[in-house]
């Protein structure tokens, strides 16, 4: 049998390390990406990776490390994939540690552990404070080496535009264009793994890079793949918000001592420690976020009547701020211009993490064969809400299992790629550039950018940290509007080199389709779950609502199915950080 | 009259039309950044003179100055536009691409050159295998926060934008490189192949093309010491080759 060939679309952790995981095993990869990979938006993942290695004789173990990750997740995650994450951990931080990874240390040389949210243990490594960037870097020098070696192949600054499914519904390959010559172009595959991970574009401003576009997911979704959770958006709690981003302040911060406070009859107000005495600053996102909205919105307390809470690391030693923390102090200090080691930072809670995703089995593979999502881009280890630190181990852990299920899959394949008809990539081909060329003659009177700011002001006003029935109907109102505008666009370049302006009205289209998904998930769940948070329906309600939401791409919207959650190993219980 | 930004932007559609300034006026806000400025020309894509133009094209991902990407020469430096804060700028604020490496249009450069040198440096530790071997050696706090200052570098090319040895399609690597040379040398286990990635600082383009000029360093946004890694590397470099002369 020939070799197979697999495709991996994405050069963050997950589509690196599914790319290592496939070159291990002698086999060819070509490898995707709208970046140079070492510039993918794992490299903005700050304060550390979960593992349970008990590095200070706590009693941690991978037990407590799954029970908790189910517990912060509101009982939605299906239990099997996070529990063998969980378990796999420490190795998978041995196996960064062998790569080179500066890991702070212990002064005997261990690696070093701290506090993150939703957990009363050390369980967190972290690199200063930009453990993603190391950990992206270490996976960079691996996939290098291969490419070196020939065994990967690298397109990057190639963006992709959709799968190349036959008649059958198998993905046998990808279209994707080149962001700078514009050659759009089809490349068959046996197998093919989507890790571009989240979408913060689809509303607006986030702590997501530019590139987090949702698109490729979205664009897959329109081809039948099923995405599921799309509600669960993870809003985190302190951000620094600005005209372009928010961006992100880890909560290492509070990790290593950082409080919240805002003041009240002119003292502190340290409400996450009131709120909530056993957890206190380290009370998981959804919990923090929603107590800021409170104290702000619905208190009247923000910092100078503006929508602002302090982050206090000013009473904590300055020198360990600097050696812990220094990477996320240097970024405060460069963006707002004051020293967190001084004053107080001024923060609110910000679009941060999609929990939902495309949805896939246990193998990683979605319901289309073939194809196979890891990453952020998938929706399963965190259910209603993820636990901070938890991201870094889900990718790497996805790609380790993405990465082998694939090659396993087109092994086992009775037909490859190379017995295909032309036919199926030729028409894909064309579709595509089809698309590309109406795009280019469009010349209405809308512009794409202001278009996506108003898609991104009503997403972020109504499908965050509070959730309405009526603000949601009028933000799927809106949505239908945008599309219909979106027909009026006008491009404002013609040009056929490097022509930015037409990948942007491609994925902004991509961005309504998929904010549609979230917000008719969120319609639909009339209840209170992890970051999904209604008021006219405040509590968890699992008789009617302990199930997974499948959306599926019809001509008039999304179809939502749902199915049960698999609870093996642990009944759902009240969650409670109080 | 309310306030603007001004801003002059060095422009091309392709590299090989000739680069021409254009001029934009923003309204001011508080607190913006040279990101924030072109993103508002994205959505009224029209220059000081009124009329409508093709919107800037520029390169930019994280916006938190930790990928790199948005490196570009403002106000005659080389930096991310991302922490270019526009208060602290002085108006009208220049903006151009990179000399130093091929123009890809307005703003974008290729880049590409630096990560192929840190395949030539070979600039990772070679893994038996990405399965469960146990941790890595140990290592003390020391060793690994002055490993952890050059594993920030995030190849933006600032140091080789203001290198007076470093050209376009020259041979010379660029002071990145020494930097994660260094980096990878002073791993326990990295230091295996030390030899390897001596030889090739060695080669042509390599250490000894380098002035000492020491822009570099303050070129760098992230503040690596690559002054340190050039020195020790020198010293190793020397040692490397009276061990290959004397082995030959």
């Amino acid at each position: 049998m020939a070799q197979p060939k697999v495709i991996v679309v994405g050069g963050g952790l997950a589509g690196l390390m599914a790319t290592i995981k496939i070159a291990e095993t002698g086999t060819p990869v070509e490898l995707f990406s709208v970046v140079p990979v070492r510039r993918s938006h794992s490299v903005c993942a700050q304060g550390g990776i979960n593992a349970s290695v008990n590095t200070k004789g706590e009693g941690d173990s991978p037990a407590q490390h799954f029970y908790e990750t189910v517990l912060g997740g509101d009982f939605l995650a299906n239990q099997e994939l996070p529990k063998r994450m969980c378990e796999a951990a420490p190795s998978i931080i041995y196996m960064f540690d062998r790569m080179g990874v500066p890991f702070s240390r212990t002064p005997e040389g261990n690696i070093d552990f701290r506090r993150f949210g939703g957990t009363l243990f050390h369980r967190t490594a972290f690199a200063g404070s930009t453990t993603g960037q190391q950990l992206l870097y270490a996976l960079d020098e691996q996939v290098r080496r291969y490419e070196a070696e020939g065994l990967v192949k690298k397109y990057e600054g190639w963006e992709f535009l959709s799968g190349v499914m036959d008649d059958d519904k198998t993905c046998r390959g990808i279209t994707a264009i080149n962001l700078v010559t514009m050659e759009t172009r089809v490349f068959p595959a046996d197998a093919v793994i989507i890790a571009t991970g989240g979408c913060g574009s689809v509303f607006g401003r986030s702590t997501n890079s530019m590139i987090c576009t949702g698109s490729a997911a979205s664009s897959l979704y329109q081809q039948g793949a099923v995405y599921a959770n799309g509600e669960f958006i993870q809003i985190h709690p302190t951000s620094i918000p600005a005209d372009d981003k928010f961006r992100l302040m880890s909560e290492a911060c509070r990790g290593e001592g950082g409080r919240v406070w805002v003041p009240r009859d002119g003292k502190p107000w340290y409400f996450l420690e009131e709120m909530y005495p056993k957890y206190g600053n380290l009370v998981p996102r959804d919990v923090a976020s929603r107590a800021i909205h409170k104290v702000v919105h619905d208190m009247g307390l923000g910092v100078d009547g503006e929508p602002v809470v302090y982050l206090d690391l000013s009473q904590l030693d300055s020198k360990k701020v600097t050696q812990k923390l220094g990477g996320i102090v240097e970024i405060y200090e460069k963006f707002v211009g004051d020293d967190p080691r001084k004053v107080p930072m001024r923060i609110f809670p910000g679009m941060h993490y999609s929990m939902g995703g495309m949805w896939i089995d246990d193998n990683h593979m979605t319901n289309i064969p073939g194809l196979f999502a890891a990453g952020e881009v998938d929706y399963q280890y965190h259910g209603a809400n993820r636990l901070g630190a938890n991201s870094l181990l889900s990718c790497v852990f996805g790609g380790m299992v993405s990465g082998p299920e694939a090659v396993k899959y087109a092994k086992g394949l009775s037909r490859h790629t190379t017995d295909m008809p032309q036919e199926i990539y030729d028409r894909e081909l064309k579709r595509q550039k089809e698309y590309n060329s109406r795009v280019l003659k469009m010349d209405g009177k809308e512009n794409a950018h202001v278009l996506h700011k108003e898609l991104g002001d009503i997403m972020t006003k109504n499908v965050t940290i509070e959730r309405h029935n009526d603000r949601l109907k009028e933000t799927d109102t809106k949505i239908l509007e945008l599309m219909e505008r979106w027909n009026n666009i006008g491009v404002e370049d013609e040009s056929s080199w490097a022509n930015g302006e037409l990948v942007f009205v491609r994925e902004f289209y991509n961005m309504l389709q998929l904010a549609r998904v979230i917000v008719v998930g969120a319609l639909a769940r009339d209840e209170s779950r992890g970051a999904h948070y209604k008021p006219a329906f405040p509590d968890r309600n699992d008789k009617d609502w302990l199930k997974t939401t499948k959306a599926t791409y019809t001509a008039n919207g999304p179809k939502l199915d749902y199915e049960p959650v698999n609870i093996k190993y642990h009944e759902p219980k009240l969650r409670n950080y109080a | 009259m309310s306030k603007v930004i001004r801003l002059k932007v060095k422009r091309r559609d392709n590299p090989n039309q000739a680069p021409f300034w254009e001029e934009f006026e923003i309204p001011y806000r508080p607190r913006m950044n040279v990101i924030s400025v072109l993103m508002e020309i994205q959505r009224n894509p029209k220059n000081a003179k009124g009329e409508t133009v093709r919107p800037v094209h520029w390169e930019s991902s994280c916006l938190e100055e930790v990928c790199g990407s948005c490196t570009m020469v403002i106000n005659g430096k080389a930096r991310q536009a991302c922490s270019a804060l526009i208060d602290h700028l002085e108006q009208p604020v220049t903006v151009e691409p990179m000399s130093k490496f091929p123009i890809i249009r307005d703003l974008q450069v290729d880049r590409s050159a630096m990560f192929n040198t840190l395949k030539k440096v070979k600039a990772w530790i070679p893994l038996d295998g990405s399965h469960n071997l146990g941790p890595g050696p140990k290592m003390s706090p020391e060793l690994a926060n002055e490993r952890y200052e050059f594993s920030k570098c995030m190849t933006c090319g600032c140091c080789c934008e203001a290198c007076p040895q470093f050209k376009l399609d020259g041979p010379f690597m660029g002071a990145f490189s020494f930097g994660q040379v260094h980096y990878f040398n002073e791993h326990p286990t990295g230091k295996m192949q030390e030899d390897q990635r001596l030889d090739a600082v060695m080669d042509i383009g390599g250490l000894v093309d380098c002035g000492n000029a020491q822009n570099c360093v303050a070129a760098c946004p992230k503040g690596i010491p690559l002054a340190n890694a050039i020195a020790e590397l020198g010293w190793d470099t020397t040692k490397r080759a009276f061990k290959k002369l004397f082995d030959e």
